[in-house]
């Protein structure tokens, strides 16, 4: 039906406009050339994907409900580009001292709101607010539905701002046995509402990724650009041994506010021979990390979500998938530092959704 | 040749390579003895293409998330491209996932 459209739409510009037959013969064949490489059927539809949470942190006594929405948006246009953005809406609510009713601030941001567009197979180019590519957790496994411990890496501070900027960006085969990816970026963060004053960073990532083994190593640097013009950088790794459901990542971090890393390790049950419908679904962890303190106040490190002394913490949890979206968490972990040790517990459930905003077919 | 009949001759290319890019059932009749002889082999590369996208996919995805549910391809086509740019997974290893995920 489109091809016919197509040819009397321009039948009639020849007739009315006297075009040359070999001209209109020719973006004749151009547009179907277009047509049969996207149909409108098989086009890419907008999609509303994202995920909730609700969790119940209890750290040396303390207890914080953690609720959370986390819209994201999908909107493809044409072949090459793509705009997403992600906006996080969590309210963090605690009992006041001496206690009360549970309240507490509902923060609304953006984490992201970017155009890519998809150059060719080895560049992709983004420009807006982006997630910061250092290391691999703040990009690929933040979302609540994906991360394996609801708590976060002591480390996640470091670096990890949103970036407002340009990034080239791609992913490709170096040969058949490695795949290398990687992510440079400049950004202009503007940190003060009716002021000129702006962070400006430049950076970048560096992956390889073996896909038969399962192995990824890279590497992140990025160089502030005033004050000192500090350096940071970082090491990641993720190995996901074929024999085994388990999947074990790593993240090295160091910069100016401080250093750390940490090792985790998830095991799904499904090998279990006993219970397996249950077992299946169920998935154990276990992370360890470290923190040292940097050249910044303990106010400071504070401020940014750091530890202000330095800081060993062990973790340990179950994840149970009630299904492909949704999931149950618990944890338990205890910190250890100069500025006094606790037990931190936790418990809830994460979902994931993800709605077509256009007509769709069948799966 | 006239102008009418290399209209006509391009009207027919433009039909065929639409046909072909929309899959085989919206192609006209065929010879049923090629079409016996053909379809094991198309069979075997849609098959050797599903176990290469499974592989991808347990690779690529594996890596941070566990195993989705299929969506319709439209959606999936829109995820992929997400995971493109998010996961810098390659042009190649994204088609072999696509195909693996929507058949």
């Amino acid at each position: 039906m489109g091809l016919e459209l197509s040819f009397r739409k321009h039948i009639a510009v020849r007739r009315a406009q006297g075009t040359s037959l070999r001209a209109l013969a020719f973006f004749l064949l151009a547009s179907a050339l277009v047509f049969a490489q996207s149909p409108d059927s098989e086009k890419p539809v907008p999609i509303l994907t994202g995920n909730a949470g609700a969790f119940d942190f209890v750290s040396g006594g303390q207890t914080l409900i953690d609720t959370q929405i986390n819209p994201v948006l999908l909107v493809p246009l044409g072949d090459h580009w793509l705009v997403e953005s992600r906006a996080e809406f969590e309210g963090k609510f605690q009992r006041p001292p001496g206690g009360g009713p549970f309240g507490g601030p509902v923060n609304k941001h953006v984490d992201y709101a970017q155009l890519d567009y998809i150059a060719n197979p080895y560049l992709t180019i983004t420009a807006g607010r982006f997630l910061t590519p250092f290391g691999i957790f703040n990009e690929r496994l933040y979302p609540v539905w994906i991360r394996t411990l609801q708590p976060d890496p002591l480390i996640l501070p470091i670096n990890t701002a949103p970036s407002d900027g340009a990034m080239f960006r791609g992913g490709f085969a170096v040969n058949d046995k490695a795949n290398l990816n990687y992510a440079a970026y400049v950004s202009v963060t503007s940190i003060a509402i009716g002021s000129v004053d702006s962070e400006r960073h430049v950076g970048g990532r560096i992956g390889l990724f073996f896909p038969t083994p399962r192995l990824e190593v890279g590497g992140s640097w990025q160089k502030t650009l005033q004050d000192d013009r500090k350096n940071a950088f970082g090491f990641h790794m993720g190995w996901q041994p074929g024999q085994v459901p388990l999947n074990l990542r790593s993240e090295f971090a160091h910069s100016f506010e401080g250093s750390g890393y940490w090792v985790e390790g998830a095991y799904r049950l499904s090998q279990a021979h006993f219970w397996q419908t249950a077992m299946r679904r169920t998935e154990v962890v276990a992370r360890m990390q470290q923190f040292y303190t940097g050249d910044i106040s303990p106010d400071g490190a504070a401020a940014l979500g750091l530890p202000s002394a330095n800081t060993r913490e062990a973790d340990f949890g179950v994840n149970y998938f009630l299904h492909d979206g949704l999931k149950g968490i618990a944890s338990y972990g205890r910190q250890f530092s100069s500025a006094g040790n606790f037990n931190q517990w936790s418990f809830g459930v994460a979902y994931r959704w993800l709605i077509p905003l256009g007509r769709v077919g069948t799966p | 040749m006239s102008g009418h009949r290399l209209l006509l001759v391009l009207v027919f290319c433009c039909a065929g390579l639409a046909a072909f890019s929309l899959g085989e059932d919206s192609s006209p009749k065929r010879d049923a003895s090629k079409e016996s002889a053909a379809t094991p082999v198309v069979h075997a590369e849609d098959a050797a293409m599903r176990v290469q996208g499974e592989q991808r996919f347990r690779a690529n995805c594996g890596r941070c998330h566990a195993t989705p549910q299929k969506f319709p391809p439209r959606m999936m086509k829109t995820v992929l491209r997400h995971m493109r740019v998010r996961a810098t997974i390659t042009d190649e290893d994204m088609r072999m996932i696509l195909f693996y995920m929507t058949q």
